[in-house]
């Protein structure tokens, strides 16, 4: 009585189980399927490619789990006690290598898939004739600079920094006349973009969902990245790493317009500083 | 003759309530003292992420008790501290020096650890840490806001740099660094303890998978504290003794010019931190996975699937671990080739993770399987360990982690792993083990309920923080709204809130059935699991030396479940071959 | 062994001379293990192997010398980066009492292995006086470091004076306090009665001097890495 009885717990005990994680997986499946929360559209090709890895990455993880979950909810609905003795197997070395196996090709054959994306950001040299903007990371703003018709940064240092001039652009420099300091970062679409980034005093994190792009800014270090962008609009620019009390509002606006909205939108900028 | 060589210590129990339960060195009585520490640090870092999931949604909501209103910095500071008391008060503690302590000895059937004395000052040098942890919260300036990650020169600069960045941050790192000793203290013990007291015929391939778990680990911890304390040392010299190990010159910080530091590697500090932080996680869950193993076994009635590949695969991911830091460190600045090498290094480590669970899967297969709370928690493990070990795929890979770096998709992937696999691992043994520590069970209603709260609760908690992450909130923000991408996906947050409040809530069904269950609890002496370990053979709770002068000898395996043959459906390690009952013809 | 007046007492293991270390599990002091009056067999007769309780300690010095390597390995690789970022390394003068310092730490390591030869032919005041020797040497060595340190201090080096002097004071203070500690372990040894619990000595000084050793080495390491990285 005692036994059956207890045999009956332990079917309503694993098939609630067993259910659970039926419909777990189902739900999970459900919200990432359907994309209900998602990344936004890229606007390049690199953002392409990155998803085209996330979708490799998703089908290969998305069959790990599935295969797992369910083969757990069967095992503890199938498995449960039933007053017998469990059949006695202390493993199966074929099984063993064939899914050790399995899974060092998946994993790390995922990895170097991975490589043209990354590659592509950082291993391959930055076209020559891109566009160079620095970017200048402070508690708890972004600031933009260009190097004007010279192309040509002017100095900066640190000991003129203040309201007026948050970059620390050295007026006697002769590059530094043509500079153009902005809060928003304004780029033409059709042409790459190389962004040298750096902090003024903690270490912050310049990124663009669009763009699939993230960098840290560290204080001491001018890191390089680059970028085109094909579609025009105002995309978020978000602070990633965390500098401080106000490391959420570090934000900024990324404007992507056609070359000739962009001479205009630089030229009103220089104007007005 | 009694070949057996002496044991640790052939002294009298000792006399005296502060001998005998303050500055006891009865290992048994050291893995409940830091049991119990975890559990006071598990209940406050709760506490402290239950204010952060109020903020998130509710950001005007005022908290009685606290001064002011709920600035962006008490934010950061709860945060801070959320994950520098639930990382190292509860994840570094319980796993291994709680249950390690108590039940490393006794499986392997010795009398304490190698090292009685060094033992005791280990959690008492841990209960100082966490008092200072706790001191920095009521400092001028309060709790440092930089994160458990500390980055320089933001954990650096002082209290220029941000509220709580004074002698909070001070604090913090003193703290750690008390920890740092303490650990390594405990490491070697562990390890001694493992190497040179094991009882006759208990060969390395016949230990509990609890074991072999917590010897890794501890061979993880000697390895890696020294390097946190050899980091946290830079960083108070930075911060009070002027040098600039990790902080450049050059900086205007808040309009002021920093003028006494310079030429200092903010980087330094990331991968000094990261050379310890990586093997950390392991040291939080390798106990864990020892602990599944064990009572899936347990519960299945058959031996773990593929013992030696367990071992060969917790070995693995020991020694990968110590390879893979700079995963952390994608974005940072370091060099895109190391990025590139070390994201290898992640996804192979992936590998014995992934065989580790189809031996679980392999474990329950053909079982008979007995749904105690402990053996549900168990089986809690698992698919916390699958869910969470698969999205650290995606943020292994830097093309992917571009995106993913940063947002919520991180909170996401070590809360499930970390935060609640390692808690599962924690609620298995504790369930397995308090008959034998106490002679009661916990209350098994109790325990499944706590349970049927706790894993829905947990992964509806942490589940939809991949969706945040995929839309692209980014993580450490005290204002969910900041951005302009942000306000659409509140629904999420409110959600997971609720979640949380109602998960927290069904953790006060544990507390109270740990303490109602040491007084009414169904008494439980003797062998209550039919178990084949050590533990098992001495009386609940064990006598002071353990095994009360019988040393046991081993004659099997720890897993000798189901063996066809007998008349019992479990083998005791511990019982002579002609001790062993046929089944009858 | 005649002639040494307290040797009755003292259970020497000939078979051992010359072994060293955890690695061959044979102490060469004393019978180790149940002996000694301590409980389990208790006779005292020599053993091959010393027992569990003595071994652990052998485990657990080199355990520890393991997480200490580490610690100093974590503070040179710093030293490694930190030389090559930032472009204000400017080497430090060593103070040449360093290498009267690392002199003197040699000899007393020669001093313990002297002693060490000692206690295995028995010779109980022999085996005192180099162990003294040992350890007077290596306060020497101590005093020579604060020497040092104020010679730096009166030339104007502080520890923030430059990347360079800040890991000269740190890695010589770091060094200096865990010789400090192993200093108090030679004391220990000293001090005790070591005739009447010569197990427990012969085991507590094998360990020290393992430690010692380290130090010793360790010293050399790091003075290296102060010069050739000037």
């Amino acid at each position: 009585m005692a036994a059956r009885s207890a045999q009956r717990g332990s079917a309503a005990v694993a098939a609630t189980l067993a259910i659970f994680l039926v419909l777990f997986v189902g739900i999970t499946l459900y919200y990432f399927l359907w994309k209900v929360w998602w990344y936004p559209p890229p606007i390049n090709d690199f953002g392409r490619e990155i998803d085209a890895q996330f979708t490799r990455t998703f089908i290969i993880t998305g069959i790990v789990f599935v295969a797992s979950q369910l083969g757990l909810a069967w095992a503890v609905w199938r498995y449960r006690a039933n007053g017998g003795r469990a059949t006695y197997f202390e493993g199966n070395n074929t099984m063993e290598a064939v899914w050790t196996t399995a899974t060092i090709v998946l994993f790390v054959g995922l990895g170097i898939f991975g490589r043209t994306a990354w590659a592509q950001l950082h291993f391959d040299a930055i076209p020559a004739d891109a566009m160079k903007i620095e970017v200048t990371g402070k508690q708890f703003n972004w600031f933009f600079r260009y190097p004007g018709t010279d192309g040509k940064f002017g100095r900066t240092d640190p000991k003129l920094v203040d309201e007026a001039n948050p970059v620390g652009l050295d007026p006697k420099d002769p590059a530094s006349t043509d500079d153009v300091v902005t809060a928003t970062l304004g780029v033409p679409t059709g042409r790459e973009i190389e962004l040298i980034e750096r902090s003024l005093d903690v270490t912050h994190g310049f990124f663009v969902r669009e763009l699939r792009l993230k960098q840290d800014a560290l204080p001491g270090l001018l890191i390089h990245v680059h970028f085109h962008a094909d579609v025009p609009g105002d995309y978020e620019i978000a602070c990633t790493q965390l500098c401080g009390s106000g490391h959420h509002r570090m934000r900024a606006t990324l404007k992507v317009m056609p070359p000739a909205e962009f001479e205009k939108w630089l030229a009103n900028e220089k104007a007005n500083q | 003759m009694a070949a057996h060589e002496a044991a640790v210590h052939h002294h009298a129990p000792p006399q005296g309530f502060l001998w005998k339960y303050i500055f006891s060195k009865d290992h048994k009585v050291i893995g409940i003292q830091y049991w119990l520490l975890a559990l006071v640090a598990v209940f406050t870092g709760m506490f402290l992420s239950l204010l952060m999931r109020i903020h998130l949604y509710w950001p005007n909501a005022h908290i009685p008790g606290m001064d002011g209103d709920f600035t962006p910095e008490k934010y950061l500071a709860l945060m801070t501290m959320h994950g520098t008391i639930m990382v190292f008060m509860v994840l570094t503690t319980a796993p291994q020096a709680g249950f390690g302590n108590y039940f490393l000895p006794l499986q392997i059937g010795a009398e304490d650890m190698a090292f009685p004395t060094l033992n005791m000052m280990s959690f008492w040098t841990t209960f100082i840490s966490f008092v200072c942890l706790i001191v920095a919260f009521f400092v001028e300036g309060g709790a440092p806001i930089s994160g458990w990650t500390a980055y320089s020169p933001l954990s650096t600069l002082g209290s220029i740099a941000g509220p709580g960045e004074g002698l909070g941050q001070t604090m913090w790192v003193i703290s750690i660094a008390f920890f740092c000793a303490a650990s390594l203290m405990g490491a070697i013990n562990f390890i001694t303890t493992l190497i040179d007291l094991r009882a006759r015929g208990l060969t390395m391939m016949r230990l509990p998978l609890t074991c072999w778990a917590w010897f890794i680990t501890a061979i993880l911890s000697l390895l890696a504290f020294g390097v946190l304390l050899a980091a946290g040392i830079l960083m108070l010299l930075d911060r009070l003794g002027g040098t600039s190990f990790f902080i450049p010159g050059g900086l205007v910080v808040s309009g002021v010019q920093q003028t006494g530091h310079s030429g200092g590697s903010p980087l330094l500090w990331q991968h000094l931190f990261w050379f310890f932080g990586h093997p950390e996680v392991y040291i939080a869950i390798i106990p864990g996975m020892g602990m599944a193993s064990h009572a899936l076994s347990t519960f299945a009635r058959k031996p773990v699937f593929g013992y030696r590949a367990m071992v060969y695969a917790m070995s693995a991911i020991g020694i990968l671990g110590f390879m893979v830091w700079g995963h952390h460190m994608f974005l940072s600045g370091m060099s895109p080739y190391s990025g590139f090498a070390f994201s290898l290094m992640t996804m192979a480590i992936g590998v014995p993770s992934a065989i580790k669970t189809f031996n679980w899967l392999g474990t329950l297969w053909g079982g008979q399987i007995r749904f105690t709370a402990a053996m549900l928690y168990a089986i809690g493990f698992v698919t916390l360990f699958v869910s969470g070990g698969l999205s650290g795929l995606f943020l292994a890979q830097p093309s992917v982690d571009l995106y993913l770096h940063n947002t919520y998709f991180v909170p996401a992937h070590f809360h499930l792993v970390m935060g609640v696999a390692a808690i599962f691992g924690m609620f298995t043994g504790t369930y397995f083990w308090f008959p034998k520590v106490t002679g009661r069970k916990l209350n098994e209603t109790l325990g499944k309920l706590h349970f049927w709260l706790t894993l829905p609760g947990t992964y509806a908690i942490f589940m939809p923080m991949h969706f945040l992450g995929l839309a692209g909130a980014v993580r450490r923000y005290a204002d969910s709204t900041a951005v302009q991408f942000l306000p659409a996906l509140q629904p999420v947050q409110f959600f997971i809130s609720i979640a949380a409040f109602i998960t927290i809530a069904a953790q006060f069904l544990f507390l109270f059935n740990v303490i109602w269950s040491l007084k009414y609890g169904e008494k439980a002496e003797g062998n209550v699991w039919e178990a084949t370990t050590l533990e098992w053979t001495t009386a609940s709770p064990p006598p002071f030396d353990n095994f009360a002068g019988h040393e046991p000898s081993v004659y099997r395996g720890p897993y000798e479940y189901g063996v066809p043959g007998y008349r019992d459906d479990y083998l005791p390690q511990h019982l002579e071959p002609g001790q062993l009952v046929p089944e009858k013809a | 062994m005649p002639g040494a007046p307290v040797i009755d007492d003292l259970e020497i293991t000939p078979s051992d001379r010359g072994t060293r270390g955890p690695s061959s599990a044979e102490p060469p002091y004393g019978p180790g293990g149940g002996g000694g009056g301590r409980g389990g067999d208790g006779e005292g007769a020599p053993r091959s192997r010393p027992a569990r309780s003595q071994r652990v300690y052998y485990t657990g010095i080199w355990l520890a010398l393991a997480a200490i390597l580490m610690f100093f390995m974590a503070l040179v690789s710093a030293y490694l980066v930190r030389k090559g970022t930032g472009n204000d390394w400017r080497a430090v003068a060593l103070p040449r009492v360093l290498w009267l310092n690392t002199a003197v730490l040699l000899l007393s390591s020669i001093a313990l292995e002297a002693s060490h030869r000692a206690w295995v032919r028995g010779q109980a005041s022999a085996f005192r006086a180099w162990w003294a020797t040992a350890t007077a040497l290596g306060l020497f060595f101590l005093v020579g470091q604060y020497v040092a340190w104020r010679q730096l201090a009166a030339a104007g080096v502080y520890l923030a004076s430059n990347p360079s002097s800040s890991f000269f004071y740190l890695l010589t203070a770091a060094h200096g306090l865990h010789l400090a500690g192993g200093l108090a372990a030679l004391l220990y040894v000293l001090s005790r009665d070591w005739i009447r619990l010569q197990a427990a000595s012969g085991v507590a000084a094998e360990v020290a001097s393992i430690y010692w050793h380290f130090m010793d080495g360790l010293w050399v390491f790091l003075l290296l890495v102060l010069t050739l990285g000037r």
